[in-house]
């Protein structure tokens, strides 16, 4: 087990550094107008050729990378191009805000998604279970930024027209100040990331369970005397749920692009909406934190996933 | 070189000839286990006859008769096609052999594509070898579906729309389709039904007939194999205990194993059944992974004494035999003579049992 | 030269062949007979016939997409006019007619939906084929490769390249392929390696088959069934990235009508002008589901599997 973790380590850290590499020769080989947005338009070619030397763009390319290779490992990540904040602070501030965002959503989709899913399992066919097979396809199909936008008309607007001010239109409130306030406006965000996301877990977790309901073991045990409830979640939940297991692996690792959809919409300063304002402004320093950063969420979250799998399915722990 | 392939020299050569013939599978990494799974086989088929290959599953016959047709490349030994040396040639120099030496595989639901027409899945030796022209290729595939039995109208079906016993007819005619002269069938008939197994053997005779062919016959089914063969060699874990003509084998089997595997076959009359003393070997059949030294069988063989343990039994004439029977046992049985136990005792179906 | 012998000689096998067709054809019949898909799929030829004939949406209304109609299409509020006898389905903030800009807007999206598909297919068919099939240090090579390419973050990745390079419908098509081939490779490459062990592989093999007929003839038919059915469930998601992207500005520059563009521009206006961002909404919603209910019937139609 623990020679399993290690190796899936290994190859995590592998692939964050071919990660680096990529997006350093991505930034390099294309054309680069930091130091000249910076100068402003009336900037003599001198002013240009300062600050890249103050920047350090003017040194060779490998030199730079290597560079950015050791101070990250000392855990400084450097500094903004425009604004000389430390990257590191960037992240601090913004990562909270996506964090909250994330896992929020995430417990509410997982919540929702497998109850929903057993409750179909259970009842094939039933009408509860039509009734929640459409709706998970309905919202299956639909893009979050227009179910963002559709949650902002009715829930906001509409609702504030009529007197009912529950939902603010966006911006953030940290937890440290007002647990209330950071929810009601985390809500929306919440919902459009999570409902998305539930109706798909919804249909794997029908299909899984309906699978394993259908297996013999499952058979025995009720034929023993269990009650279904029994049944159900002690033996056929846990075959059920690897599938599971493997997709909110997938997902969370994807989470960070569904994010930044949602904090565009709703106007939240997080990683998401960072990442585009450095791309646009090409401020590679906070662009390599930041996809650094997703991509060691999404190495970490397969590592995890492989760990979940371990506790539920005992063959693999003996591998 | 063995004793036997010396004393046929002046002979013909044989059509397939193998010789110390080795094949040893690596699991991956340093510490993966070691498969010896042919241990040194010498073995001979003269053309137009048919040799049987008996063995238990996991003896190794397979992985044999992948070395033989040289799917597989050797560990170590060599294999003579109608006397020449195929064991080293590359693919490209395979190709004219092929086209001489085919194999007919044991199960009639993988060996054949899904996705393919049965047309198309024998023709293909045609393609492969651009050897006939669309038109050409039909008459002839047709041909060779009337030729094992099939309606060559259902040329244009798939594998799915067939019965068992009918693939492996459709497999024989792709087998057949270059016009080989040898045949190696990795138990062509375990697959079938016993009433279609009649029918596969009959087909398979007939063509042997018509067209001269040379057949290997695997199986691990004794009244399947004493109904088609010539000769038949018994195989143990790797290697071949004991080889001779079929009647020689039913009549006066040298080698304990081979005595062992005779007595579990079913005789049809009740009384004779009734009589005969059934000899039940103690223990599984050991892995190749990690097989006992000296003779293979001594842990499980009742005449076994030290030196088997010590010593690898050749596979020579023994007990006045003639040169065409041939054993590998240090204490071979003499005819007619019963397996007994060192206590001097049969071992009996009810003794085991207690 | 011809080999025969008389039928009476041979045993001949009498039992009756079962009158079936190819895989092919069960599974269309399948298809045919799913009622859902089938109305999934009416809805799928409807939309591209929009999307064929926009330029007739524009005719009968007398409104160009790209057309402004300042006076015309705003209240005296100087707010966009709602879904009137003139404007079918209402106009946007610039006074153009949203229902011409969705037919337009049908153009881009089952466009690039097939064309990113498609390019992702045939890269990742390929790689996850070689990967398959050849083994060894092709496929350790390959495999990495899948994992790194499916570990990054594909939005972020995505409007990284976009916005390096110039917005563009090509420069989108692009990026969703580039990073889309993986996980069809993945799936490409598990089944060819379990197609690899199967006898009739082997029997292709001794018959003198070289490996990259046995790569094309036999083991490719037999994968095309699950590419098709992940293709068909990757059209939605191409259709609902490509949206997304321009909504976040990176996709096709204004005035280009797209439906996520058109949401995008209606984010200022739409508490007073709901129409335009439901209808592209919709439209977008009504395209994703007819295509994820078809992927879905396909998928039963190829592999059938006993429903409760």
């Amino acid at each position: 087990m623990i020679r399993f973790l290690l190796t899936r380590v290994a190859l995590g850290i592998f692939v964050l550094w071919v990660i680096t590499l990529a997006v350093f020769g991505l930034f390099f080989v294309l054309p680069s107008n930091v130091a000249r947005t910076l100068a402003g338009r009336q900037a003599t070619p001198q002013t240009i050729d300062l600050i890249n030397h103050r920047l350090g763009l003017d040194r060779p390319l490998w030199k730079q990378y290597w560079s950015f290779v050791t101070k990250a490992l000392r855990g400084d990540l450097g500094y903004d191009y425009y604004h000389q904040v430390a990257v590191t602070r960037i992240l601090g501030q913004a990562a909270p805000i996506t964090l909250s965002l994330a896992l929020g959503a995430a417990v509410i989709w997982l919540l929702l998604g497998v109850t929903n899913g057993v409750i179909s399992a259970v009842r094939p066919r039933s009408l509860a279970d039509r009734a929640l097979t459409v709706l998970a396809l309905f919202f299956y199909s639909m893009p979050s930024f227009f179910l963002g936008l559709m949650l902002l008309y009715l829930l906001y607007y509409k609702l504030t027209v009529a007197g009912h001010p529950w939902f603010p239109p966006g911006g953030y409130v940290p937890i440290t100040q007002s647990v209330g306030a950071w929810a009601q406006h985390l809500i929306l965000p919440w919902l459009s990331l999570a409902l998305l996301l539930a109706a798909t877990y919804t249909r794997l977790t029908r299909s899984s369970m309906l699978e394993v309901l259908g297996e013999d073991y499952v058979r025995t045990a009720r034929s023993k005397g269990l009650r279904e409830g029994r049944v159900i979640v002690r033996h056929g939940l846990r075959s059920a749920l690897t599938p599971v297991v493997t997709q909110f692996g997938i997902d969370l690792g994807q989470l960070i692009g569904g994010v930044v959809i949602i904090e565009t919409v709703f106007s939240l300063p997080g990683l998401g909406k960072t990442a585009i304002d450095a791309i646009n402004q090409q401020d590679l320093p906070v662009i390599i934190a930041v996809v650094l950063f997703a991509s060691a969420a999404v190495v970490v979250a397969n590592i995890l996933v492989d760990v979940g799998y371990a506790f539920l399915d005992p063959r693999v722990r003996l591998h | 070189m063995s004793a036997m392939t010396d004393c046929r020299r002046e002979s013909r050569h044989p059509l397939l000839a193998l010789d110390a013939v080795t094949k040893t599978f690596h699991e991956r990494g340093v510490r993966g286990a070691r498969v010896r799974a042919v241990d040194g086989v010498d073995l001979e088929v003269a053309a137009g006859e048919t040799l049987g290959l008996v063995g238990e599953t996991g003896c190794g016959k397979s992985t044999l008769a992948r070395c033989m047709t040289r799917l597989y490349d050797l560990t170590s030994g060599a294999v003579y096609f109608d006397g020449e040396d195929i064991t080293h040639h590359s693919r490209r120099a395979l190709r004219p052999i092929r086209r001489e030496m085919q194999m007919i595989f044991q199960d009639p639901y993988g060996s054949l594509n899904p996705r393919r027409r049965v047309g198309s899945i024998i023709g293909d030796p045609f393609v492969i070898h651009h050897v006939a022209g669309r038109r050409d290729r039909k008459t002839r595939v047709q041909e060779l579906m009337e030729m094992v039995g099939l309606n060559p109208e259902h040329y244009n079906r798939f594998p799915a729309e067939f019965s068992g016993g009918q693939r492996q007819r459709i497999g024989v005619a792709r087998a057949l389709a270059l016009q080989p002269r040898l045949l190696v069938c990795d138990e062509p008939v375990s697959a079938l039904d016993v009433s279609i197994q009649a029918q596969i053997l009959n087909l398979l005779s007939d063509l042997q007939e018509e067209l001269g062919l040379t057949y290997v016959f695997i199986t691990h089914d004794l009244s399947v194999v004493r109904h088609v063969s010539d000769r038949i060699a018994v195989m143990y874990l790797g290697r071949i205990v004991e080889s001779a003509p079929t009647e020689e084998i039913f009549s006066t089997p040298r080698h304990p194993y081979t005595r062992a595997l005779l007595s579990a076959v079913p005789i049809p009359d009740p009384d004779a059944s009734d009589s005969r003393t059934t000899t039940l070997l103690p223990g599984d059949p050991p892995s190749a992974v990690d097989p006992p030294a000296g003779c293979h069988f001594h842990p499980r063989c009742p005449r076994a004494q030290e030196r088997c343990s010590l010593d690898d039994p050749s596979l020579v004439p023994v007990l006045h035999d003639d040169v065409v029977h041939v054993t590998a046992c240090h204490f071979p049985l003499h005819r007619g003579e019963e397996l007994v136990g060192s206590e001097g005792q049969p071992r009996t179906d009810s003794e085991t049992r207690s | 030269m011809a080999v025969s012998i008389p039928a009476s000689t041979a045993t001949v096998d009498h039992t009756p062949t079962i009158r079936g067709r190819s895989p092919w054809a069960l599974a269309w019949q399948r298809l045919r007979r799913d009622r859902v898909a089938m109305v999934s799929l009416a809805v799928i030829v409807l939309i591209t016939l929009m999307a064929i004939f926009a330029p007739l949406f524009a005719t009968v209304t007398g409104h160009p997409p790209n057309q402004q109609y300042l006076t015309e299409a705003t209240t005296p509020d100087g707010l966009p006019v709602g879904p009137n006898g003139s404007f079918w389905l209402g106009a946007d903030d610039l006074g153009r007619d949203v229902l011409v800009r969705i037919a337009y807007g049908a153009r881009i999206s089952l466009g690039v939906g097939v064309l990113a598909t498609l390019l992702t297919v045939a890269i990742g068919v390929v790689v996850g084929l070689a990967a398959g099939f050849f083994g060894g240090w092709v496929d350790t090579v390959l495999a990495r490769l899948i994992d790194v390419v499916l570990s990054v973050p594909f939005l972020l990745a995505a409007i990284a390249l976009v916005s390096v390079t110039s917005p563009g419908l090509t420069v989108t098509i692009l990026v969703i392929g580039f990073f889309g081939w993986a996980s069809m490779a993945r799936i490409v490459r598990g089944q060819v390696l379990s197609l690899r062990e199967r006898e009739f592989v082997e029997a292709a093999r001794s018959l003198g088959a070289s490996s990259v007929r046995i790569m094309f003839v036999d083991i490719l038919p037999n994968v095309t069934a699950q590419v098709i059915v992940y293709a068909t469930l990757l059209i939605p998601v191409v259709i609902v990235t490509q949206a997304a992207l321009s909504f976040l500005g990176l996709g096709l520059q204004p005035p280009t009508a797209d439906w996520g563009g058109m949401i995008a521009e209606s984010r200022t206006d739409y508490t007073v002008a709901w129409w335009f961002v439901v209808f592209p909404g919709l439209a977008l919603v009504v395209t994703t589901l007819a295509f994820n209910l078809f992927g879905d019937g396909v998928r039963d139609a190829v592999d059938p599997r006993t429903t409760p």
